[in-house]
């Protein structure tokens, strides 16, 4: 028998999952030595015939990520679907909607418009925006459909594991591969990454006070971070309390509060509201109007809270497959 | 206008204030909207935005969370800060969701005050309605 087979494909992403998973540096050597690499488009020149031309079920394993943005996506996610034993849902995008899945409050038309007419740094005097299909001199061009809302990749096709982070930290990405080749399957639905909260790893833990309480909450830029000290305690928004563990604080090390991206925890349907939870619980003032005051300084609640989880929140969640 | 809308409402209510007030309504056979379904809490700090989230979500075109008057009404001392810190930060982010944040309303309703429960709650059913129903994503997942 020869090697397992995987495969690496990306919808609407940025290119930084990719990134991370080169950054296993010498250790990729390893990998690619255990496996056969079947498709990566980003890396190698694949086509989509070469992914119609396996087996079913001939990939043991594929990373997809970024959100399913348009039809394309779709018919990609489910071919992969189709030709892997199990597939894992790599990095937020493709986890929880991400980034590009903020774009879920606004409708299709609101996004065209903003992107093709009134960006400001848009051009446009044509006023010329992306049409599905077009003719000119008896040749139809035809592009995917582009979707009303993103969607994570669980809610268009049935995913086996979560690999989360923006971009999942290099260990994360190992450990799901060495579990994977171990032949230890963890159970369908398993998230990688740590089952506590990013506080317990936290280097800068023990400087967080047993009950911490705000005064009022300042932004990154507002205010010159000591590194050595809790940035909660500090009253800037770091949401370490709510969120998954398992990146090695790579961000509070940079001197930046987390933000999320390794998403909820078990047990949590809805990160965002977890987090308003969390942070409410630690302003520290019993008057209604100053309450009302600082909170309402919070520029972008949607966006702070549900930065990475946005499609995937009880606000728009579709549960594709999933049993009433 | 669809004039057929009965609005289905949400309450919930903080087991030592207000739930106490809707007994007494209760009790001395006050009549109001009967489109409230009443949710008993120990205490509004209890309350959690995913509560309201999951009512929107299954069905509710409005909810109501009322607890006990600040500043010492609490039976817990600030539950009821604890709430409506919530209660702030989550209307804001309902209104950038795109669901109307005065689909969720906030109350304080002692025991002793029946008939400002009974008023409340009448208003806001009548401000549903002429909302109507709620028409968002939220409806589309099911349970």
């Amino acid at each position: 028998m020869g090697k397992p087979k995987v495969g690496f494909y990306w919808f609407a992403s940025c290119g930084g999952c990719e990134e991370s998973q080169v950054d296993i540096a010498d250790k990729l050597i390893d990998v690619v030595n255990a496996v056969d690499i079947a498709i990566w488009p980003v890396a190698l020149d694949f086509k989509d015939s070469d992914l119609e031309k396996l087996e079913d079920g001939e990939l043991v394993a594929c990373f997809l990520n970024g959100a399913i943005t348009n039809s394309e996506h779709r018919k990609i996610a489910e071919l992969f679907r189709k030709k892997s034993k199990y597939v894992i849902a790599y990095g937020a995008c493709s986890y929880m909607g991400g980034i590009p899945g903020l774009e879920v409050s606004k409708d299709k038309e609101t996004l065209i418009e903003r992107v093709y007419l009134k960006g400001d740094i848009v051009v446009n005097p044509d006023k010329v925006v992306p049409v599905q299909e077009f003719k000119e001199d008896g040749v139809r061009i035809e592009i995917p459909e582009i979707y009303e809302r993103p969607y994570s990749l669980d809610e268009v096709i049935d995913v086996d594991f979560y690999v989360p982070g923006c971009p999942p930290t290099p260990n994360v990405f190992l450990d799901a591969v060495n579990t994977l080749l171990s032949g230890k399957i963890p159970e369908k639905g398993y998230v990688f990454g740590s089952r506590k909260s990013l506080c317990n790893e936290c280097p800068l833990n023990k400087t967080k006070p047993e009950k911490v309480l705000v005064k009022e909450f300042k932004r990154p830029h507002e205010v010159i971070l000591d590194p050595e000290k809790c940035y909660l305690a500090q009253g800037v928004i770091c949401l370490g309390p709510v969120t998954r563990g398992g990146c090695d604080s790579l961000c509070i090390k940079g001197g930046m509060p987390c933000t999320g991206c390794f998403g909820p925890l078990e047990g949590i349907k809805d990160y965002g509201a977890k987090a308003i939870s969390y942070i409410a619980s630690i302003l520290d003032s019993k008057d209604l109007d100053e309450i009302r005051k600082t909170l309402e300084k919070i520029p972008d609640p949607l966006g702070t809270f549900y930065r990475y989880s946005l499609p995937r929140s009880l606000f728009y969640k579709k549960r594709v497959g999933d049993k009433k | 206008m669809n004039d057929n809308f009965e609005p289905k409402i949400v309450a919930i209510f903080c087991y030592w204030c207000t739930t106490q007030a809707a007994e007494l309504a209760g009790t001395s056979r006050m009549t109001y909207a009967p489109n409230v379904k009443i949710v008993k809490t120990m205490c509004t700090g209890r309350v959690d935005p995913q509560f309201i989230l999951w009512a929107f979500r299954n069905g509710a075109d409005g909810v109501i969370v009322s607890g006990c008057h600040p500043p010492s009404d609490c039976h817990y001392e600030d539950g009821n800060f604890k709430w409506f810190r919530k209660y702030v930060l989550l209307s804001k982010t309902l209104e950038q969701a795109g669901i109307d944040p005065k689909r969720l309303r906030q109350e304080w309703i002692s025991a002793s005050e029946a008939d400002k429960l009974k008023k409340v709650i009448t208003e806001f059913t009548e401000e549903i309605r002429a909302l109507g129903p709620l028409k968002h994503p939220i409806r589309e997942g099911g349970d």
